[in-house]
């Protein structure tokens, strides 16, 4: 097991420069408790992958990761013959049988794991980040329900591999299509949302060191309040971060109406979100 | 991980203890001495919370129900927002269910059990006031859940005779009046830390949602006031917030339709299977009586190989009419996106909005599910839905499509009409419908109002339902039930 409390996972998270809200904490302590896969959804840019890379250091885990997509497909994600090596072996033609032949070149040496067989063979500690499940197609959530239940793949020229540890596992997604109920029955289920202001505070401060505290805190407020309007895109922790370091590359040491302005594009991707704050900011004037 | 209910037990007896964590600690578990059976009580709540968020609709396995034991075994009792996360987090399958789950939760697990002692009793509603006033421009949460159990006390109790008494939330917001604190709030923020500044104009919006978020408080605690006193499950059971696919869908707010877009693709790849499960019923066709007996006659007449009538697998045409007028808007960008999400179940599909002028919209929808959010946008800016005025007149539009579209529908056709069929007071133009489902193969009329509703004010429902036939389609759960039943295949 990786911690041993609630608290103590808090507490690694913080050191690697993870800032865990009381959710965060512990779920993360009760997947490693009940050794479950984490499902984590929530907006984007809110620390998802981000806290699969924390547990990865806090824990000394190697990090496997498996970046979804569409189209990524078995021999992406989870093993894959050398063909080319194959081929080579085969054409050096030793004096063999195809028999013989054959047994050599479907053998460990030609075989090229993929993430999930990556993160259940050997001993060492493993963090298995699926990142970003749901833009993979669904027949790839069938291949993970089948690893993530068992622990164990079968290649069939090879026989079946088991984990001899399990792998510490978050998946990740942005909602951008529903997730089979299989597969959300096998996880815990975790939503990251925006921090609260206190904790978003805290990020800042961590992640931008020379941010004064009441800038600090005028920044979380103007952000807070975007996220309450009607934007095609609202601002997440990382639009927050890369604010505030903008802020402080500009010498700005407290706000006003122009360099909320000349910086919102910053915040903001999309042009009607821009006009739509700059008007109900009250920025027209500038 | 040694019994940390046990743990938990023990240490509320602690003075220590009782000081520091009395108002995080879900309370009535334990005994003040910790003499009842702590963990007895604990398997009966947990029960209990799965129960009550069955019974909303969310669906929790055995499994789940043994994941969450074992969470609050590793997790105990001393933290409830810890308690409050692991059971979500073993039990939900989606933020959506969140919602449901946080008020079930605050009733199973409560913060406190019974009033407030005396020395909390509300002096009277200036003093409480005052001191919301204050925890507000502090925006101290912990005084503001304070000020919500002794609010319901002092403020929300009716009713003298066991039976017709109770707790209002109604009733206590409607005394105390928090949004009338803005003013003072604000003057006692812009005292403390100076009215200049930028970030001076989010200052009301801030308290403001400062004050929504008490009202909730208070909303929690009357439920919790008035679980004690009627039995937590029956409460539990009525008075929470229902699941998205169980609003409806004429009071559904932005969060809601948000919600239930997200289950229109899950909705959908659940309705395929089901209309794939019908069409092969149906194509498995019937028995050909005379080819059978003629295929007999090598066996001397007995019919041993009975010969299937083979229907041909054409799929079918479908046609919606929607109105898209803002009072039923959610139920049709809802229908249509399921629709949308089907389509490949059908050899065509075509979709008209309108209001009072009827416009062709298949093409944004196509291009719409990309963009769920958008749609009723798009179809607002893009198509030409309204003529001289803007409120629906279902006679003009259905007259419109008669007459501009007459190739849309064929004898293969089926046609659903999603409205609410009130009129305006104008002419229903019922030989327009009547036109319309003499060459439709089938005709059917989606209603999201209430039954009960049809034919009062300005509706119309009951004579268009003469003529084709009409369903009450109130929420997500039904409407993926009508199309189960009735898409044609
Ligand atoms: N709680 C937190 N503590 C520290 N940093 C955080 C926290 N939350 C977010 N961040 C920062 O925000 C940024 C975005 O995080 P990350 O890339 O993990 O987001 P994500 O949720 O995976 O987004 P996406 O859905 O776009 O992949 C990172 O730079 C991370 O450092
Ligand atoms: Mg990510």
């Amino acid at each position: 097991m990786l911690f041993t409390s609630v608290d103590d996972v808090s507490a690694r998270l913080a050191e690697t420069g993870y800032l865990a809200s009381p959710a965060v904490a512990t779920t993360v302590f009760l997947a490693d408790r009940l050794g479950k896969p984490l499902l984590v959804e929530g907006p984007a840019g809110v620390g998802k992958t981000e806290l699969a890379k924390a547990v990865a250091e806090v824990a000394g885990a190697q990090l496997v990761r498996l970046q979804c997509y569409e189209g990524v497909d078995e021999s992406r994600a989870l093993y894959e013959w050398n063909h080319a090596k194959q081929l080579l072996r085969i054409s050096a033609g030793r004096d063999e049988t195809w028999d013989e032949a054959r047994t050599d070149i479907f053998s460990e040496e030609f075989l090229l794991a993929r993430p999930l067989l990556t993160a259940i063979r050997g001993d060492e500690p493993k963090v298995l980040l699926i990142d970003e499940t749901d833009k993979a197609d669904v027949e790839v959530e069938g291949l993970l329900l089948e690893v993530l239940s068992d622990f164990q793949v079968t290649v069939p020229e090879l026989g079946t591999i088991t984990a001899t540890s399990r792998p510490f596992v978050v998946l990740t997604s942005n909602a951008s299509r529903e997730l089979s109920e299989a597969l959300r029955r096998r996880c815990l289920f975790l939503h990251i949302g925006f921090p609260d202001e206190a904790l978003e505070r805290r990020i800042v401060r961590l992640k931008v060191p020379g941010l004064d505290e009441a800038l600090a805190e005028s920044v979380v407020r103007v952000v807070g309040a975007l996220r309450e309007m009607d934007l095609r895109k609202v601002p997440s922790v990382a639009e927050t971060i890369d604010w505030a370091r903008t802020l402080l590359a500009l010498g700005a040491d407290t706000l006003d109406e122009a360099v909320v302005h000349d910086s919102l594009g910053v915040l903001l991707k999309h042009q009607d979100d821009v006009l739509k704050a700059t008007a109900k900011l009250d920025l027209d004037a500038v | 991980m040694t019994a940390p209910a046990a743990g938990a037990a023990d240490r509320s007896a602690s003075a220590a203890d009782q000081a520091a964590g009395e108002a995080d600690r879900p309370t009535g578990l334990v005994g003040p001495a910790g003499t009842a059976d702590p963990v007895a009580g604990v398997a009966e709540r947990l029960t209990g919370l799965v129960g009550a968020l069955r019974s909303h609709g969310v669906r929790i396995g055995t499994g789940e129900t043994v994941d969450a034991a074992q969470a609050l075994e590793a997790l105990g009792l001393a933290d409830r927002e810890r308690l409050r996360e692991g059971l979500a987090a073993t039990l939900l399958h989606s933020t959506g269910q969140r919602w449901v789950f946080d008020p079930v939760f605050d009733m199973y697990f409560p913060r406190r059990v019974g009033a407030p002692s005396d020395s909390e009793a509300p002096a009277d509603r200036e003093d409480l006031r005052s001191r919301l006033a204050a925890a507000l421009a502090a925006d101290d949460q912990a005084a503001i859940a304070q000020l919500a159990v002794e609010a319901v006390d002092g403020f929300g109790g009716y009713g003298a005779s066991p039976g017709s008494d109770g707790w209002s939330s109604y009733q206590t917001l409607d005394r105390l009046r928090p949004q009338t604190l803005m003013a003072r709030v604000r003057d006692s923020v812009r005292a403390q830390r100076g009215g200049a500044g930028f970030t001076d104009r989010l200052l009301e919006d801030e308290i403001r949602r400062r004050i929504e978020a008490f009202r909730a408080q208070v909303a929690t605690e009357a439920r919790r006031r008035v679980a004690e006193r009627r039995g937590r499950d029956e409460i539990a059971r009525r008075a929470v917030a229902p699941t998205a696919d169980r609003v409806d869908f004429l009071f559904a707010g932005r969060t809601q339709l948000a919600e239930l877009r997200r289950v229109v693709q899950p909705l959908a790849r659940k309705l395929a299977t089901r209309l794939a499960a019908r069409r092969r019923r149906a194509t498995r066709g019937t028995i050909d009586l005379r080819r059978t007996l003629r295929g007999s006659l090598s066996t001397g007449g007995v019919p041993m190989r009975p010969v299937l009538r083979r229907r041909r697998p054409v799929r079918p045409e479908l046609v919606l009419l929607c109105d898209v007028s803002g009072s039923v808007s959610g139920f049709s960008d809802f229908t249509m996106l399921l629709v949308q999400a089907l389509h490949d179940q059908f050899s065509k599909v075509r979709v008209f909005a309108f209001v009072n002028r009827i416009d062709e919209v298949t093409g944004l929808l196509v291009h719409g599910t990309a963009d769920p959010e958008g749609l009723g946008g798009r179809i607002q800016a893009e198509a030409t839905l309204t003529g001289w005025h803007g409120s629906s007149d279902y006679g003009v539009a259905l007259g419109e499509f008669d007459e501009r579209y007459t190739d849309a529908v064929g004898p293969r056709t089926t046609v659903f009409v999603l409205g609410d069929a009130r009129t305006n007071m104008s002419d229903p133009n019922l030989p327009a419908v009547r036109h319309l489902s003499e060459r439709a193969r089938r005709v059917y009329w989606l209603n999201p109002e209430q039954r009960s509703q049809w034919g009062t004010g300005d509706s119309a429902a009951p004579a268009y339902a003469e003529l084709v036939e009409m369903h009450e389609c109130r929420n997500a759960r039904q409407l993926g039930e009508l199309i189960a039943r009735l898409l044609p295949v």
